[in-house]
Formats: C-alpha cells, structure tokens, sequence
C-alpha cells in the first residue's frame, strides 16, 4: 500500500483526529504570511522567479474571479442585432437546418447575373486518347485490339446492363465507378454528400459525356433535395449541376463544386 | 309529409342543427332529394321568410349528391337514423385572393410578423432590421417608419378598436405605437428579462376604450401591462419555462401555453391561477380560441361603421360576441410539440374534451375558423389538417407544401340575410347593417418555408390558389379582417400584397 493511502484507510476507520479541522484552518490562515515572509525575503533569481510565479497567479485567479462576476458587460452581446431574423417560433429551435438561405442567395444571384454561369474551373488539361484508354487485346490469339478501357472515374446510370463482351468496346472498370460526390456549396462553406444523377459535360469530348467519364472538370448532376431547395414556383428543386475539382482517379473520391 | 310517395324508397333522417339540436322529430325523405329540396324543407320548417341556402353534412362531410347516391357510395344502413346537419350558407362570395397585387420593399431583414388593424384598413409590419412600418393598402405604400426597438421585432398587435399598435422585441422591450402618426407613445416598456413570445389586447367587449394586454416572453412570465398607465400591472408567473404564446379570452381570462407542457389560466383582476390544463408531453406552441374573430375585430364589422364612444363600441364588440360564441362555452385549442392537439373547455373541465392525433411532426400553428366551425393546424409535416371544430373529429388533410407549414389563416365571409327573396354580390363596402350577418369561411390559407402561400378550399376539400412569389421562407401572413386582401412577408425582406 503506498504510503499517503495509511492516513486515508486510518481516517476511513476512525475518522479525522479532533482538532484536525481547526489545525488546518490555522496553517491555511498562516501560509499568507509564510508566503509574504519568503516574498521578502528572497533575493536574485529566486525572487524573480517567485515573483513571476505569484503573479501569474494573481492573473488567474483575477480572471476567475471575473468569470463568475455578473457581468454587466454580458448585455451588449444581447443587444447586438444579429443577422438572419426568424419569427418568435423559430427562435427556440436552432437545430433547424439552414439548407434554406442558398436557396434565395442563389436566386439573387442569378438575378445579378441573369448571364451564362461561370464555372469555377475555366481551363482543364487536355487528356489525350492514350491516357484516358487502355487498349485491351482479345481473340484466341490476342491479336485484336479493338477493345478499350476506361482509366478515369465514371458514372454508371443505375439501370445499366453490360453488353454481350463480343459487343463491348468500352469497359467501365467497376472498381473506378462512383455513384456519390462531396459537393460544396461555395457561399455557404459547406459540404455534402450527395447522389451523383448523371454526367452533364465533360470537356474533354462528347464521347466521354456519354460514357460517363468524370475527369477534372467535368459538369455532373447532382441530386440536392436533401438541401430543400425550392424554386420560386414552391417546387423542390432535384438537380443541380457541380463540376469535379479534383481528380477522381487519382484521388478515389469525387470532390464537386455546385454552381450557383 | 306528402312527399312520400310509392316510387322511391325513402329513408328515415333526422335534421340538426350544428350544436346538435333536433329540428323537429326523425321524418321519411326520399332518397332522390338533394340538397336542394332538402333547404327547401328546413326553409319550411323554420318558418324562414326568405328563403336561405343551406349546406349539408352528414357526419361532417357535405352532402352534394342526392341522398339515395350518397348512402349508395358511403354504404350507410337505411335501418338507422340519419343525422344531418344544416349551416346556413354564404349568399354571396367574395373573390378568392389569386394574385400579388404589390410588392413593397422596404425592410432591409426578414419580416417577422404582418398584422392587419381591426378594421381592415391599416396594416403594420414589423421586421429583423428593428423597425415597425406602417403600409398605406390604398396605395400600397409604405406610410410610417417606427423605429425605437434595439432587435428584432418579434410580434405585434393592434388592440380591437384600432387605437393602438404595439410590438415585442427580442431585446425584451415593448413599444406602444400611435396608428395614426406612427410616432411611439411612452418610452418602451422594460419588464421582461428576454424576447417576447406573444401579445394579446383585452377584448373591447369587456373594458372600452382598450387599455390592458398582456405579453409572454421566453423568460417564463407573462405581464398585463396597461397603456395609460404606461406600467405593468400584474405579472402571471408559474410557468417554468418559456411561455410561447399567450390569449385574452372573451370570458375574461387570460390563457398562456408553455413550453413546460401545460396552459395555464389566469383571472385578471388580481393575477391568480385559477386552472392548469395538463395533457401535453412536450411544448405546447399554439393556442387557439373559437371566439378569436370576435375578439380580434372587436365592434369593427363589414359596415366600417365609426363608433363615437367607447360605451357605444363596448355594447356593439358584446353583441357582435355573444352572436359568435352562440350558447357554447368558449373552446381552446392547443397545438403542441408532442405531434398532437387538446380540444379544451376550459371554462367547464379541465380534462381535455378530444386529444386530435394525426400529425408527424410538431404541430407549429392551429387556428380557428371565425365562426368556431372548423380547426386548422399547420405542423411540420409539411400538412395541414382541418377538423371539427365542436367535437374535435378530423375532416381532412391539405397536402402540397414541399416544406414546413409556419402560418396558416381563415379567410372571413359575412352571410347576410336580405329582406328579399334573391341574392346578389354585393360589394363589402355597402352599408348593409340592416342585414343580419354571420361570420363563414371557405377558405384556408397558408404559408410556408417552401416560400409559397396556398389557398384551400374547405368545400372541396382541395388546393384552390397556389400562391408563388416569394423568394424565401415565408414567416408571417395575414387576411384583413373583411376578407379582401392578404398580406405576407417572409425572410426575402419583402411585404406582399394580395388580393381577389
């Protein structure tokens, strides 16, 4: 047993001595002067260091002290007209999903624009046909090479069935197929996961828009009513388009950016 | 009767009237009668000079077909006895709001609550950027910026002869403003320590000219306060936790509903609990009264008649109550977190009359139709339904918002009695204070945070106007006591105006 536990088990037994309470109200009541004793008596480097250590204590206990004071600066905190005004009923409840201002920033910004959107990434690489095809050899004698192969990302529609091999010349690896992206929305700063519905544009070619190839920059479609965006008609709006910022290939996740 | 003949079959029916009394003893009608020959016989038993339209249910459902086809397609037993109830109908309509008559910016936050004055003229909004404006619904202007309030404007209220404005914010203040000149009178009035929840004027039938109401907040008080007095009278506390909204009952009690899940009822004399109503497991949100018309309006009727003294407005606003409350005790309805609604008489029990289930969220909103016929309530569940307001019974659900119902309101009719036997449409604005009157509804409105409002129509029981415009959520919306015109206003900082 350590030996500090003795005056514990010996307490629990018997409990504090009689004077115990009044000994140690003496010694707290003492230890001031003890302190101010040594706080002039020491010299050099052990008063500085003394008297660094006393008053790093006197900061916090001042600090605590504050803490718990009523504060009659707490007010102005209250006072200060936030942004974003709800009704009386909705004050109480904060969990209530804040999806809802994109919808009506985004509809002033369409106003603002009332063009063509910008899409966050103007200029992508080229990828040239060697790179985003592997050519896959076949016959008896694998002398034919008629057969490709997808190397990038790709969006496969849910209701797609594979053609007989005889008749296949593009192969989506299953392994690159990916049905979700993280898109962010940029005025809100955040991110969701959402389903991918399809592959709007991609800017390498028409035939990689309809094979579903997800390259850097590519325009998808995604699915965003969990947001509850609303049209101004009171619909729910469904999809919206992103474009991929990353590259899916290399990285094995899609990231997008919706475009407001 | 002599309409029985040998040809069609007939069926044994009993004819009430809406509280339930029988007209008359159980008769044979045949089953080819419709509607029509069936006003014709209560027109005839009643010994009505003129001749009324009338609208039937039977078990809550209006009866359209005659009533050979009905009981063919409910399958209802020609054995028994059937019930049917007869309403007086509207004899004219007013046109359904079902455009945006204007668009009037102005606020520079969201609009937090819109509240058309007791007769229908005026119309004041107030918003998050801390102003209380005043709009001008002649010509859709905006007519007085009142600014005073430190944030947020959470609710307003127009006493119910129309002198009065005043408005809660969330700093906990509140401000008495002057219609008139938009100008506040006093100084705010510091009491609550946070935002005000709810502002509720005594009915002008109980004390004229108004000078008391009474305010919840978040702080779990609620205060009558008196304007002349410009002080707080009695402050109602109990309440353990945040009071959400607080009314001035015709009988002269106060009820507050709470988030500690109960409502409370207080005498106003002295500031005494007189009954604690229990029934609710979670917050209760809404509170509703089947006289709230009659008190909102006060002695303001369709005539837009002045009142020259307060005695005089007094005996009209009494009048025109007691016609609406009828011989029933005045019922609560209280909307709750708990997914459910308490129909309540809280001036006989305090067991609740009927628990109404059927919502699948939180029911945000209930409110009921000027004449206590029906009960509407707003939930989260993106519905609203619609229910008896005597018994408490379900009637039907309105489906087509895309987002959480906030708000919902009962358009108002007048039906009028003419001394004559034809009915015409015939503008508001005539004086027809010869005719006697009562209140009706046909239509619902709602808003929403899908960002629309619709109108429905209680007959059909389907959506009737679908109201787009708004850009964003919209908090707050109000029809003007005559009917004529809806206001809205939501977090894209813009008033809407609607009308016919």
């Amino acid at each position: 047993m350590p030996q500090g536990d003795y005056i514990e088990l010996h307490r629990k037994r018997n409990g504090y001595r009689l004077d115990h309470f009044e000994r140690k109200r003496k010694k707290e009541a003492r230890e001031v002067h003890k302190r101010s004793e040594i706080a002039q008596k020491a010299l050099g480097i052990k008063g500085k260091m003394f008297a660094k250590k006393r008053y790093a204590e006197k900061a916090l206990m001042k600090k605590t002290l504050a803490m718990h004071e009523e504060s009659s600066s707490r007010r102005k905190v209250d006072d200060e007209v936030q942004e974003g005004a709800v009704p009386a009923y909705l004050l109480d409840r904060e969990n209530t999903t804040r999806a809802k201002v994109l919808s009506n920033t985004i509809k002033q910004k369409r106003k603002e624009k009332a063009g063509k959107w910008e899409v966050p990434l103007p200029k992508v690489r080229p990828v040239a046909e060697d790179e985003m095809f592997k050519v896959i050899r076949s016959g008896k004698r694998r002398t034919k090479q008629w057969k490709r192969m997808v190397t990038k990302a790709t969006f496969v529609g849910p209701g797609f069935t594979r053609k007989p091999p005889k008749y296949e010349r593009f192969i989506r690896p299953s392994g690159l197929r990916f049905t979700k992206a993280h898109v962010t929305h940029p005025e809100l700063k955040c991110t969701f996961n959402l389903e991918i519905i399809g592959v709007k544009k991609n800017p390498n070619g028409p035939m990689y828009t309809s094979l579903g190839v997800i390259t850097k920059g590519t325009i998808i479609e995604v699915n965003v009513s969990e947001l509850g965006l609303v049209t101004p008609a009171g619909k729910v709006v469904w999809g919206k388009y992103a474009q991929v910022t990353n590259n899916p290939e290399n990285d094995g996740c899609i990231n997008a950016v919706l475009l407001v | 009767m002599e309409i029985e003949t040998e040809t069609t079959n007939n069926v044994m029916c009993l004819l009430t009237d809406p509280e339930g009394n029988p007209l008359g003893a159980p008769m044979y009608f045949p089953q080819n009668a419709g509607p029509q020959q069936l006003s014709q016989i209560v027109n005839k038993l009643l010994n009505n000079e003129e001749k009324l339209p009338y609208a039937f249910y039977i078990s809550d459902h209006e009866l359209l077909v005659p009533l050979g086809s009905y009981l063919e397609k409910h399958k209802v037993s020609v054995e028994k006895v059937l019930s049917i109830v007869y309403q007086p109908q509207a004899v004219f309509r007013i046109r359904p709001v079902n455009r945006c008559s204007a668009t009037i910016a102005g606020h520079t936050e969201a609009v937090l609550s819109v509240a058309f004055s007791p007769d229908g003229r005026q119309l004041a909004s107030g918003s998050g950027d801390t102003t209380v404006r005043l709009w001008d619904l002649n010509t859709q202007t905006p007519m007085f910026k009142c600014t005073g309030h430190k944030n947020w404007v959470l609710c307003i209220a127009w006493s119910a002869d129309g002198k009065h404005l005043v408005s809660g914010s969330k700093a906990g203040e509140l401000q008495c403003w002057d219609p008139q000149t938009g100008k506040p009178s006093g100084n705010p009035l510091s009491g609550h320590k946070k935002w005000i929840t709810g502002i509720s004027w005594e009915p002008v039938h109980l004390n004229a000219p108004c000078r008391r109401f009474v305010s919840a907040s978040k702080d779990g008080d609620a205060r009558i306060w008196d304007v002349s007095l410009r002080k707080c009278v009695i402050c109602l506390s109990g309440h353990t936790l945040a009071v959400t909204c607080v009314k001035w009952g015709g009988d002269g009690v106060i009820y507050t509903g709470s988030q500690d899940c109960t409502i409370k009822v207080w005498e106003t004399t002295q500031g005494k609990l007189i009954r604690e109503l229990k029934g609710h497991g979670h917050w209760v949100n809404s509170l509703a009264l089947s006289t709230e018309y009659a008190l909102r309006t006060g002695a303001f009727d369709h005539t837009g008649k002045q009142y020259s003294s307060p005695e005089e407005m007094k005996k009209a606003a009494l009048e025109r109550y007691n016609k609406i409350k009828g011989n029933a005790p005045e019922r609560l309805v209280s909307g709750s977190d708990d997914f459910t609604m308490f129909l309540w008489e809280p001036a006989v029990s305090k067991q609740p009359k009927t628990r109404m289930t059927g919502h699948q969220q939180l029911v945000n909103h209930v409110y009921f139709s000027p004449d206590g016929q029906w009960v509407a309530s707003a939930s989260f569940d993106k519905s609203i339904k619609l229910w008896n307001g005597t018994t408490g019974k379900f009637v039907a659900v309105f489906r087509g918002h895309v987002g959480p119902v906030y708000q919902i309101r009962f358009e108002l009719i007048y039906c009028f009695r003419y001394p004559s036997n034809f009915y015409c449409v015939v503008d508001m604005s005539c004086c027809m204070s010869l005719y006697s009157w009562s209140a009706d509804s046909r239509l619902l409105l709602s808003g929403s945070k899908d960002s629309t409002l619709k109108v429905w129509d209680i007959r059909t029981q389907k959506l009737k106007q679908d109201l787009p415009g708004h850009a964003d959520e919209v908090f707050a919306v109000d029809w003007s006591p005559d009917g004529e015109k809806v206001a809205s206003g939501g977090k894209d900082r813009v008033l809407k105006l609607w009308m016919g």
